[in-house]
């Protein structure tokens, strides 16, 4: 077998779609009295986004990862220097601006793109790490590129590359609920005090 | 609505579905054949080109990206580093069948335009993308080292 039919035999065969989910709104979460509690509660909400392999395959802490099974990326890629891939094979080098649908061939119906796109910084890499974890990641300056949380909350709820996540073009599914969901829950979480899951 | 852009220094529009993909225009259109279909899915790296200055595979690439764009291909590559290349590439065979050395040559000339002397690991990551299915793996980095070696005079 050659090597690139054994790369697509190897996507095909790891490629298992996931089920569309859904989000719950702030208003689920009014029953939980202890605002602490709640805030953490909604964090776990966001979560469900936070760790969507939509958004996991791009907070690497080395290569990229592919497909709702997280699989390596292929063709292999690094993170490189300016986090956009190697000297001559860069992210651009086959990622548009938007979306590109193919035809098919090989188990791959479009090829995802967004302008910019990039990985996330190294600081910002959230695989392997708890929920607790990625929270308070998110809320360390040092660790969220420098934002606020309402600066935060501008990024979850209105940067193009997050809301790329809710329309990832064919063959993929999309991250739960939709960016507006996302960002009221993010609103919540903020108002209710910013609190982590233990 | 026609779309513009630059082929290897000359002024070009096509009239086509906003959504073709660069390759179909270049081949079908255009008649410059050299640049290659592999897979279509971005997955093989033998339908490489330049789009303003970087490496591109054209079997992804809408022809509406490339509005305004200067592309270069195979046929109008030239400078130091393509010369180089293409002088190692002919000093020690590197081709098998070929299919994919047009691809090959544009990733190289783009390492070497981006970093002078790259070593074993930077050539890899950046023709990790580039498959070649009679394996010439072993003559395309030392080709690349060899041109490396020419450009530094």
């Amino acid at each position: 077998m050659t090597r690139f039919s054994l790369s697509v035999a190897m996507t095909l065969a790891l490629a298992a779609p996931l089920a569309a989910q859904d989000l719950r709104m702030p208003a689920d979460f009014e029953n939980i009295e202890n605002e602490t509690e709640r805030s953490a509660a909604l964090f776990e909400e966001m979560g469900k986004v936070l760790t969507h392999p939509r958004c996991l395959n791009c907070h690497p802490k080395d290569s990229p990862t592919q497909g709702d099974d997280m699989h390596p990326h292929e063709p292999p890629v690094i993170r490189g220097d300016a986090d956009f891939g190697a000297p001559g094979m860069n992210c651009t080098t086959c990622h548009s601006s938007e979306n590109f649908e193919t035809t098919g061939v090989g188990g791959i119906e479009s090829i995802p793109g967004h302008e910019p796109w990039s990985l996330a910084p190294v600081e910002m890499a959230w695989v392997d790490l708890s929920l607790g974890e990625i929270c308070a990641q998110l809320k360390d300056p040092e660790r969220n590129g420098g934002r606020s949380l309402e600066e935060l909350h501008e990024h979850m709820a209105e940067d193009g590359l997050v809301g790329w996540g809710w329309e990832p073009g064919a063959g993929r599914t999309p991250a739960p609920g939709s960016q507006d969901m996302f960002g009221e829950l993010t609103r919540a979480w903020i108002d209710t005090g910013a609190a982590c899951p233990s | 609505m026609p779309i513009s852009f630059t082929v290897n220094g000359e002024e070009r529009s096509v009239d086509v579905d906003p959504d073709t993909p660069l390759l179909w225009v270049l081949r079908d259109e255009l008649r410059l054949t050299g640049t290659k279909f592999g897979c279509g899915i971005a997955q093989c790296g033998a339908c490489t080109v330049h789009l303003d200055g970087m490496t591109r595979r054209s079997c992804v690439t809408p022809i509406s990206m490339a509005e305004g764009s200067d592309i270069t291909t195979i046929e109008g590559l030239e400078g130091p580093e393509a010369d180089a290349v293409q002088a190692a590439w002919r000093a020690i065979d590197v081709p098998q069948c070929g299919y994919c050395q047009s691809g090959q040559i544009m990733t190289a000339t783009s390492l070497l335009q981006q970093i002078a002397s790259p070593s074993d690991e930077d050539i890899d990551n950046a023709m990790a993308g580039n498959i070649c299915r009679c394996a010439t793996y072993v003559r395309i980095r030392q080709a690349i080292h060899d041109a490396a070696r020419t450009l530094e005079g």
